[in-house]
């Protein structure tokens, strides 16, 4: 197995990069690039779940690691390897990939190599993103995932997606000037883009304190717009607006937030503490911001997109409020709400398909006539409403309490409100949607429920919601262990490869298990 | 050094000579009627010649030749060979692209090979009467190449253009060039360099570098010296624009690399940050001309402006880290940029009927394949990661950074930020449905022959190669950087000073 282990991650970067390859050079036949893409993206997901099955619980620090040098001046290496921290969201990351050519399917009907080798391109992209530990890979594949996304938003936008195409790829690329900057800078005093080595470096203090300020901070922005992080999410609502509903799902929330997780915090605990106080007043206030800006909007991908500002400031608020509770329900958030968007996403995607209409006033007492998708989607706005038993309350939960008593009562009390905002929003939209009076405009037009291929997307993504919802001891271990790892039970000193730092709120780790 | 002939020293230079004038007098030999392409392969079989003389002189010590005139050195093969591939890709381009019935065809090859020989001998000089000459030889074909299409306007308009401004400019050279030998008493390079530190007439070796530097910064068009490349690069041929946006500019900075750094590195104080502010006007002003450009080789015209600044940001850095960084960034912008102008010449065609930004919406709809090429050359002008571009900027940037010159570095990259505007508007365009109802986009996907088909792999393989393996042509940057005789200034490269591994 140990081949097996040393090869799966670069299997997982390489095979969808092999099957866009492949959707390129193949005739474009009927539907031959979709079946192509959809066989590399399962026998990704399949790759992704040997991860979890073999991964050793309570064995610190990387694993399935590989280290090899790739160029040698400047020494940059091709380090990947994965913790507790990225082992769930390389598996959602697999997840996703087929969900979303199923959910392109149809919707997709020109040039379909373009979309499907693009599409695999990104999945390279952000897998790259969570497996890298080579700081110079990394921002690779960070820049890389700006590409086939910009390009297929222009390609596919409904409206006027070259606009939102230049806005979201602006908004993301320019922080990343700044980030390469800080990411040279630290090569240039160091020598070295190792993650490890970096951040032992950078404990022991080597380094003056005012340039690592704005080291940390430019890390920080170009993390937080990606998040995004409010008042930095101008470009989220265009673009959700107008990208194809397989990248709109993974656009936003995990790469910036697993990224604050491991290259701001993990790197510059210091700076990352000193700008908590900021970061969490910022979470709260986009949490409130997006709820309400989702509480009026009129078109439904845009409610989507403030509503996805607010759960990811929520998310923002666990990973700043430093505490271990709220670092785990931090991430344990972001797969959920990666399963969540993408469930939603693929609903309204159907609705889109049917009624070419993404108002809301456009829609009503669609219940009766589309009962499946009408289950489905109370299912999924329950699920990110937070309901117990489904899995985003596991995570809300665990942030909320623990700022309320890791941070402080009054943005706890505060944020709590957004979540209440949030089951407004979402309850209106499902009875704007599929109950009251039917709508003129969708009930003279042809109804068809959803069919079996959504249907094959939608009820394992339910499913999933229910077990991480009653179930959560199965995902938390590893994430635990990313956050706290094992060596800091048996000892008081902090061992330098960890990810959080001094000086922690005592919350225990049983608060967790519950 | 006795036991290389001198004739070895010139061998690429020769080739390309012999090459040059076949072409040119079986062209006037040949009847009026019959057709010229064939010498378009002569031309290119000659270029390969001079490609493989050029990695044959690896075999040869470094040394100089012809009385200490002409040198080879790992420097000088880097140039050869980078400015002989561009010569090749720009000749398979005018193959496939040159109209049938367009006059003196043959010239037209023969220029280009003459200019390659000017190019040559440029980046192998060390002696600065020679570099003049050098000069000269490249910038007269390029001057009648630019003013090829004589039935437009606008050839004519960018030929004096280029060629009174560029007059201008070779005066500002020659008369440093003067200045410097009424200090030290010498042309020869290394004697200048060996002189300038002790020279008591410091105030005419200042002057003498500053003449010498605006020279070269027009040829390289950096600002404040680019108001020609707009219109140059407009009213000349497309398959011109690609050898003339690359290929002199490589030579150029060849010769600006010897001049700062194997001349007068003791002058490092002085034009240090000269360069700096060069660079920076370079980079800012090119971005914000090309935001507004509708014309596409206008745009890129500025992009290759705003390029020279990103380079030049290379100069920032200590010794050989600085050389090298330079070598790769030229090597990569050559790769991209005579890539992207192969594309343009396919999409506008010769007589250029689809000039603007607009024209190329729909592209990757009519042609997949041009479309997917043209996106994948403006992804790597951008400098996304796993082309090219991003590792040139990569280099340029972390020598200034390592140089000390962080701020430098961050202009560059919040440069690099805006830049993306206008690439990308391009790029989006290629990828957008056009709409039907526009006629003048209903033209018939554009045809793409062996020649063409061969350049553009050539350039899209070289991209790729410099971004996913940059390996080799490193290695190679950096024993050219060596072999130029880096200034005492020399730190070791923080690469070396702790190997990642040994503190895991």
């Amino acid at each position: 197995m140990t081949a097996m282990n040393d090869s799966i991650l670069t299997l997982i970067l390489l095979l969808p990069l092999a099957g866009a390859v492949l959707v390129a050079l193949a005739p474009d036949r009927a539907k031959l690039p979709n079946w192509i893409a959809l066989a590399t993206a399962l026998a990704t997901f399949g790759l992704t779940l040997h991860l979890p099955a073999h991964f050793i619980l309570g064995q610190g620090g990387f694993q399935f690691e590989v280290n090899r040098p790739w160029i040698e001046n400047p020494a940059i290496f091709y380090h990947v390897g994965v913790d507790g921290l990225s082992l769930w969201l390389v598996v959602l990351t697999g997840l996703l990939a087929p969900i979303g050519v199923i959910a392109s399917w149809n919707a997709i009907q020109s040039r379909r190599k373009v979309f499907y080798s693009l599409f695999l391109v990104q999945q390279t992209a952000m897998v790259g993103v969570f497996i890298s530990l080579d700081l110079m890979l990394y921002y690779g594949f960070w820049e890389l995932s700006l590409v086939p996304m910009a390009i297929l938003i222009a390609m596919y936008g409904r409206k006027d997606g070259r606009k939102a195409a230049i806005k979201f790829f602006l908004f993301t690329f320019i922080p990343s000037a700044p980030l390469l900057v800080a990411i040279l800078w630290l090569y240039a005093q160091t020598g070295s883009f190792d993650f490890a080595t970096l951040r032992i470096l950078i404990a022991h203090g080597n380094f003056p304190a005012g340039p690592m300020l704005w080291i940390a901070f430019a890390f920080l922005l170009a993390f937080a717009v990606k998040v995004p992080v409010f008042p930095l999410h101008g470009w989220l609502a265009d673009t959700f607006t107008e990208a194809p509903v397989a990248l709109a799902m993974v656009v936003a929330g995990k790469l910036g937030l697993y990224s604050m997780l491991r290259f701001h915090i993990g790197l510059f605990p210091a700076q990352a503490r000193a700008a908590a106080p900021y970061l969490i007043a910022l979470a709260v206030v986009g949490i409130l911001y997006g709820a309400c800006l989702a509480l009026v909007q009129r078109d439904f991908w845009r409610l989507l997109a403030f509503a996805a500002l607010s759960h990811l400031s929520l998310i923002t608020l666990g990973i700043y409020g430093f505490t271990f509770t709220g670092t785990a329900g931090a991430v344990y958030q972001i797969l959920n709400h990666g399963v969540v968007d993408a469930a939603l996403f693929v609903l309204l995607g159907a609705l889109y398909d049917r009624y070419a209409a993404s108002e809301i006033a456009a829609y009503g007492g669609l219940a009766s006539k589309l009962p499946q998708t009408a289950t489905l989607f109370v299912i999924g706005s329950l699920a990110m409403i937070g309901l117990p038993m489904l899995g985003s309350f596991v995570g809300e939960f665990l942030i909320l309490s623990s700022t309320f008593t890791g941070v402080s009562k009054g943005w706890a009390i505060a944020a709590s409100m957004g979540v209440i905002l949030g089951a407004a929003y979402m309850l209106w939209l499902v009875q704007r949607l599929f109950y009251g009076p039917e709508n003129a405009q969708t009930a003279s037009a042809p109804a068809a429920d959803l069919d079996g291929r959504e249907l094959a997307t939608l009820w394992p993504l339910a499913v999933l919601m229910l077990v991480m919802g009653v179930a959560p001891s199965l995902w938390l271990p590893p994430i635990e262990q990313g956050v706290r790892p094992p060596q800091l039970k048996q000892s008081a000193v902090l061992p330098e490869n960890l990810l959080l730092l001094p000086s922690m709120p005592n919350s225990s780790p049983g608060e967790v298990q519950r | 050094m006795n036991s290389v002939p001198d004739i070895f020293r010139i061998l690429p230079e020769l080739v390309l000579t012999l090459t040059g004038v076949l072409v040119m007098l079986t062209d006037s030999t040949l009847p009026p009627a019959w057709p010229r392409r064939t010498l378009g392969w002569v031309a290119a079989l000659g270029t390969t010649f001079a490609f493989l003389a050029s990695l044959w002189q690896f075999s040869l010590p470094q040394g100089t030749g012809f009385y200490g005139t002409v040198e080879t050195s790992a420097f000088t093969i880097f140039f050869h060979v980078l400015i002989c591939g561009i010569v090749l890709v720009a000749l398979l381009l005018s193959l496939d692209t040159l109209p049938e019935d367009s006059h003196h065809q043959g010239e037209f090859y023969a220029l280009i090979v003459f200019g390659a020989v000017g190019m040559c001998l440029l980046t192998g000089a060390v002696e600065l009467l020679v570099v003049f000459i050098a000069l000269e030889i490249s910038s007269i074909s390029t001057y009648i190449l630019a003013g090829y299409r004589k039935e437009t306007g606008r050839g004519p308009e960018a030929a004096i253009k280029y060629f009174l401004l560029g007059s201008f400019a070779t005066a500002f050279l020659l008369y440093g060039v003067a200045l410097i030998f009424g200090a030290t008493g010498t042309t020869q390079i290394y004697e200048i360099a060996r002189l300038a530190v002790s020279a008591q007439n410091h105030s005419f070796i200042l002057a003498g570098l500053a003449l010498m530097l605006v020279g070269i910064l027009f040829k390289v068009s950096a600002a404040p010296f680019h108001v020609w490349t707009p219109d140059v690069y407009e009213g000349a041929p497309s398959p011109v624009v690609a050898l003339l946006s690359t290929a002199p500019k490589a030579a150029a900075f060849a010769l600006l690399l010897r001049v700062v750094y194997e001349m007068f590195p003791s002058l490092h104080g002085l034009w240090s940050p000269l360069l700096w502010i060069v660079a920076v006007l370079s980079m800012t002003v090119g971005n914000l001309a090309a935001l507004r450009q509708q014309n596409v080789k206008r745009m890129l015209a500025y992009s290759s402006i705003a390029h020279a600044g990103y380079l030049l940001a290379a100069f920032a850095g200590l010794g050989s880290s600085g050389i090298a960084a330079a070598c790769f960034y030229t090597a990569a912008y050559a790769a991209m940029n005579v890539g992207i102008f192969a594309v343009v010449t396919l999409v506008s065609g010769y007589n250029e009927k689809l000039p603007l930004v607009e024209d190329y919406r729909g592209l990757i709809y009519r042609a997949p394949v041009l479309g997917s090429v043209l996106i994948f050359f403006l992804v790597s002008l951008i400098g996304i990661p796993f082309t090219g571009g991003f590792f040139g900027k990569f280099y340029s940037f972390s020598a200034a950074i390592g140089g000390g010159a962080v701020w430098l570095a961050i202009i560059g990259l919040l440069n690099s930020g805006l830049a993306a505007t206008y690439y990308l508007r391009l790029a989006l365009a290629a990828a957008q449905r056009a709409e039907d109802k526009k006629a003048k986009t209903a033209v018939s996907a554009p045809q793409v022959g062996v020649a063409v088909a061969a350049a553009l792999m050539f350039a899209v393989g070289a991209t790729l190669v410099l971004g996913i393996v940059p390996g080799e042509v490193l290695r190679a940057a950096e024993a050219a950087a060596h072999s130029l005789q880096a200034p005492p200034a020399q730190t070791g490269s923080p690469a070396n000073a702790k190997d990642p591994q040994s503190l895991r």
